[in-house]
């Protein structure tokens, strides 16, 4: 029996949450190791030997150690193909021209679409919870920043029902986290829900089984 | 040269693949043409053909690139597609990469040689700053993980150390170029990885260009 797969780190946060829905996705049987960053234990030692820019998740298997939420994604997809979803990165027969397809979409949600949406979640969501003020301002302009960004989204989506093309994929799951954050817990949803297509493709996903997990998970209480 | 057009020319080098660059006059709009945004809907550069595939995301194009030519025998397997572990070093660093390294030390490169030479507008020093401080930090971890191993993922060069080539170039370039003199392991990789023909062919071209720049 292999020993248990884990995922370092709160699932509350984005990060982790799109590691969670992988493993979900894969049907890969997983626990969550806590690490309380109140307390600064991601700056610890012994989790610096798992990260070493001291950030969650960090993720561990039999084989090995991994950090970056979606090299650990692209990881648990190929050590564990044979599980659960199987389109997840690409089906076989589509060889190299099909992973590419999903790799240019995983590429603009990391490049594109995660930093001004991460900037708008951290200070509508996570500064308060800090203790923090918002700074609206940086909310207005990653605001500007996401919607030429959603704007290209909506028309891709509306050519195509997933990201990559007919299949739900890594190129969909890893936007889940943040938009989840997005429509659910700031008053931005609208960035999302008033763009016809974006709307579409937001319903569909986000009413997967794997993700619902996920989002019970990240309601559940926290261990103290 | 665009750093993320010089991106996928290192691998296009690496694997000794014969290809075509075709400007885009970012002047006359050409970015956001009907045509260009057909290959690249965020009217960004590069976007990448190859007979029907038609890509965009530098990274995304590179890894399409060295899986098509691994096959033919020459390419080194800089994506180390044999091994999971090995493999998902590759990722990891190339993830490091794009999310620790890259925020870190582009700002830097952008106020000191893109916006005075592009824009004519001054260097903000205090992004300046602010980013060489994060840098350090990265160049800490970096400074760590190369003084156990020749290159990020392990003893052979890889698509992870590739990947930093471009934007490291320009930032020696910059006044801050001696930052990476008190980080010796990550100095030493970094003359390993330009001593590369493919790294000496593209360093060529991005100097002639840069110099272009600067003289308009």
């Amino acid at each position: 029996m292999a020993a248990p797969v884990t995922v370092y780190g709160p699932v509350i946060s984005p990060a982790v949450a799109r590691v969670a829905a992988c493993l979900l996705e894969k049907d890969v049987p997983f626990q969550i190791e806590p690490v309380d960053m109140s307390k600064g234990k991601h700056k610890s030692p012994s989790f610096l030997k798992l990260q070493p820019f001291g950030q969650v998740p960090a993720f561990k298997d039999h084989l090995t150690t991994v950090f970056e939420s979606r090299a650990i994604c692209r990881y648990i997809c190929d050590q564990y193909a044979d599980r659960g979803n199987q389109a997840l990165f690409g089906k076989k027969e589509d060889g190299a021209v099909g992973r590419a397809a999903i790799e240019q979409w995983i590429e603009s949600e990391g490049q594109s679409f995660n930093p001004p949406s991460l900037a708008i979640i951290f200070q509508l969501a996570f500064a308060p919870m800090m203790g923090r003020t918002t700074d609206l301002a940086v909310v207005g302009q990653n605001e500007a920043k996401l919607a030429k960004v959603l704007d290209v989204y909506d028309q891709r989506l509306g050519e195509s029902q997933y990201f990559a093309g007919d299949d739900f994929s890594l190129a969909d799951l890893v936007h889940l986290p943040n938009a989840d954050f997005l429509v659910n817990r700031t008053n931005k949803a609208g960035l999302i829900t008033e763009r016809k297509n974006l709307a579409r493709w937001w319903d569909d996903v986000s009413a997967r089984p794997a993700w619902k997990k996920v989002t019970e998970m990240q309601s559940a209480p926290r261990p103290s | 040269m665009s750093t993320n057009v010089a991106r996928v020319l290192v691998c296009l080098e690496e694997v000794g693949a014969e290809y075509e660059v075709v400007n885009i006059d970012f002047q006359a709009k050409e970015h956001k043409s009907a045509e260009h945004l057909a290959r690249n809907p965020f009217g960004q550069i590069p976007a990448f053909q190859d007979g029907d595939v038609v890509l965009f995301e530098s990274r995304a194009i590179s890894k399409y690139i060295i899986r098509k030519y691994k096959s033919a025998g020459e390419a080194a397997d800089l994506l180390r597609e044999g091994d999971l572990r090995e493999a998902a070093m590759v990722d990891v660093w190339t993830e490091v990469e794009a999310h620790q390294y890259n925020p870190a030390l582009s700002p830097v490169v952008y106020e000191c040689l893109i916006y005075p030479a592009m824009r004519g507008v001054p260097t903000n020093q205090k992004v300046v700053d602010e980013s060489l401080e994060k840098l350090r930090k990265v160049l800490d971890v970096y400074e760590a993980r190369l003084s156990k191993h020749t290159y990020l993922a392990g003893d052979s060069v890889s698509f992870a150390d590739l990947n930093h080539f471009p934007f490291t170039f320009y930032f020696m370039a910059t006044p801050h170029a001696s930052l990476f003199d008190s980080y010796p392991h990550v100095k030493a990789w970094w003359e390993r990885l330009v001593a590369r023909p493919s790294m000496k062919k593209l360093g060529a071209t991005m100097a002639a260009a840069a110099a272009g720049i600067k003289q308009a």
